[in-house]
């Protein structure tokens, strides 16, 4: 059911007021078929309204949103039906066997019964639950439980997959072999959307939108938005005292941003050709450097650079 | 061992049909921001719980601030203060209530309280919102007056359980300024989390697996424990690029990261040159191919793995 011209999702100038509040202001974004596509942002960001409108759930004030080439408006069933939606809260029924749960859902999102113990049988394989069919969910490891809850929501073949924070404590082994089942799948040509708090489930994908206080505010593929998030350069300092450093560098000229990272500082500054005079600073106060140097943003200061830079800052332009 | 500020020796802790921890030893020394990770079902819990004072050890001993918490119960809870990843706050009393309320609660002197909430506050950039009810604070919030709760008494030694679980990552920030802060103030801090970078923002890290201590030690020690080094390609073709090499000369595995690919290699400086030269023999093109620094992750995957094929054997 993927239209044709290789845009899974389309989303132009979406509005969402709930009185006087804007939830989402006037955002753009499309997605291609087959992309693994991060969608972040702090809590209140306009994020979870977002995605309630996609999935049908939740009419926007104003704008069009399409899905699969259907209409969020128009058409709200016929995208229910065209997506698959897995969070990281997905309710399994623990009581009920692996087969059960597959079953359950298998009739929920209305797979034809010639298809069923196929589809059953290719998410057992899918999940490596094959020989566990009547295991109780309950007893299942995290990252089975994982696994049988992705197979579930893909049971009808969505062309279109919702994840919501996918492999939060999860063993990493575990999260591994989930983003490769989900390389695969958008090998196959499965769009999938993924929410997240966490980078390192946000670096596994191809690009990244990020929401802030109802608007976009940058949209690019990983790499993109850590070139492209801080203006000026991150620096690296390792020293002793720590705490102490901290308090010495935060108002020298040229340091716009300090966050703590063991032992060793983050800072943002306006030019990297400022570290020398970090470095005497610090070292007329007896503190000793152990290093300093630049380094590439972490997607983790990205999004902080991004998310608290000031409203009346230039916007990001990351899109291509 | 007296200047250690938590010493664990031999800890068991048996659940029905579940072994929870699994003679687990580690010290924690004074102003540490000690990081206990692990994945679900790792004993994370079960360890807080029992540095607490709220669950009883089948055997093995922990001291925390030298009392011992297996024999004295009672006596170490006005030394510590514990926040489980459920933390009571009450949704319907404003922001001073549920502070008043614990500052009761630990016995904190009235005088003391004014002074020492204002303080914390505004440390976590609360003050403003003194008035509103803790139901309607954003998540991040709740967890940092979760915090400012914990903290009324001015305990030594502080366990968070999982404390910044779905927490966004700008408030996560703050929350870790705020951790930074208080060790500065000679407060010595236990945390566990299941995001192994967090552990990177820890001064030292237990890495634990299914009740089992895999490592503890810096964040960069552990990663200079990873045996091998890891090569990052970005490339607006990155499944090709996998799929190309893979099978190279060097590479032990590829792991598709969203426009990269990750390969853990033998030698990264002397592998790089092949590795380029076989991309541009296949016309696959990459905008960048460098050496990367290993991540927490890559040493965990890398030891568990180990570690089963060691069992299987």
């Amino acid at each position: 059911m993927t239209p044709a011209n290789g845009i899974s999702v389309e989303v132009e100038n979406l509005v969402k007021r709930f009185g006087e509040f804007t939830a989402v202001d006037r955002i753009s974004f499309q997605t291609r078929t087959g992309e693994v596509f991060g969608f972040l942002g702090p809590n209140g960001s306009g994020k979870s309204t977002t995605i309630r409108i996609l999935c049908g759930l939740l009419h926007p004030t104003s704008g069009r949103a399409t899905v699969a080439g259907y209409d969020v408006v128009e058409s709200p069933e016929l995208i229910r039906r065209n997506i698959g939606y897995m969070s990281q809260k997905f309710s399994l029924y623990a009581d009920l066997t692996v087969f059960e749960n597959l079953r359950f859902y298998a009739g929920m999102y209305g797979v034809h019964s010639t298809e069923l113990r196929g589809r059953i049988d290719w998410a057992l394989e899918m999940a490596g639950l094959r020989g566990r069919e009547s295991s109780l969910t309950g007893t299942l490891s995290g990252g089975w439980k994982q696994r049988l809850a992705l197979g579930c929501a893909v049971l009808h073949r969505p062309p279109i997959v919702f994840l919501d924070e996918p492999t939060s404590g999860v063993d990493p082994l575990s999260r591994r072999l989930f983003w490769e089942l989900i390389q695969r799948m958008s090998a196959d040509g499965v769009t999938i959307f993924v929410t997240t708090h966490y980078m390192d489930e946000a670096e596994y994908c191809n690009r990244l939108a990020l929401m802030n206080g109802g608007k976009l505010i940058a949209l690019g593929t990983p790499t993109e938005l850590k070139l492209g998030s801080i203006q000026g350069a991150l620096l690296l300092l390792e020293c002793e005292r720590v705490g102490d450093a901290i308090e010495r560098v935060r108002h020298l000229d040229g340091v716009r941003d300090v966050a703590v990272f063991g032992n060793a500082l983050h800072l943002v500054v306006s030019d990297e050709a400022v570290a020398p005079a970090i470095r005497t600073a610090l070292e007329a106060d007896g503190i000793s450097v152990a290093g300093l140097h630049t380094i590439r943003p972490s997607l983790e200061d990205a999004f902080v650079a991004l998310t608290t830079r000031r409203a009346n800052d230039a916007p990001t332009e990351l899109s291509v | 061992m007296d200047d250690k500020t938590v010493v664990v020796r031999d800890l068991v802790k048996d659940f029905p049909g579940v072994r929870a921890i699994d003679h687990l030893s580690f010290d924690v020394s004074p102003g540490e921001i000690f990081g206990i990770v692990g994945p679900d079902g790792a004993g994370k819990t079960t360890t807080m719980r029992i540095l607490a004072g709220v669950l009883p050890p089948d055997s093995g001993t922990a001291t925390v601030a030298r009392c011992d918490v297996v024999a004295d119960p009672e006596g170490v809870k006005n030394l510590i203060s514990y926040m489980p990843q459920r933390f009571g706050l009450y949704e319907d009393l404003t922001v001073d209530e549920n502070i008043r309320f614990y500052s009761d609660l630990f016995g904190v002197r009235r005088r003391d309280r004014e002074a020492r909430a204002a303080e914390l506050l505004k440390a976590c950039a609360m003050s403003e919102f003194r008035k509103r009810l803790a139901g309607k604070l954003s998540g991040g919030m709740k967890q940092k007056l979760g915090l400012v709760c914990a903290l009324i008494h001015t305990p030594r030694v502080l366990l968070l359980d999982e404390p910044t679980n779905g927490v966004d990552p700008v408030s996560r920030r703050e929350f870790w300024a705020m951790l930074y802060a208080l060790v500065g103030q000679g407060v010595t801090v236990v945390n566990s989390t299941a995001y192994l970078d967090e552990a990177e923002r820890c001064h030292r890290v237990a890495l634990l697996h299914q009740g089992r201590l895999l490592f503890c030690d810096t964040p960069a020690r552990l990663k200079s424990r990873l045996q091998g080094t890891v090569v990052s390609i970005v490339s607006s073709e990155p499944r090709r690029v996998r799929d190309e090499l893979t099978t190279a000369d060097g590479v032990s595995s590829a792991v598709l990261v969203g426009d990269a690919v990750h390969l853990f290699v033998d030698d990264a400086e002397r592998r790089i040159p092949d590795l380029s030269a076989r991309l541009r023999g296949g016309q696959i093109p990459f905008d960048e191919i460098v050496r990367a620094t290993p991540s927490i992750e890559d040493l965990f995957v890398q030891a568990v793995r180990k570690d089963s094929t060691r069992v299987a054997a």
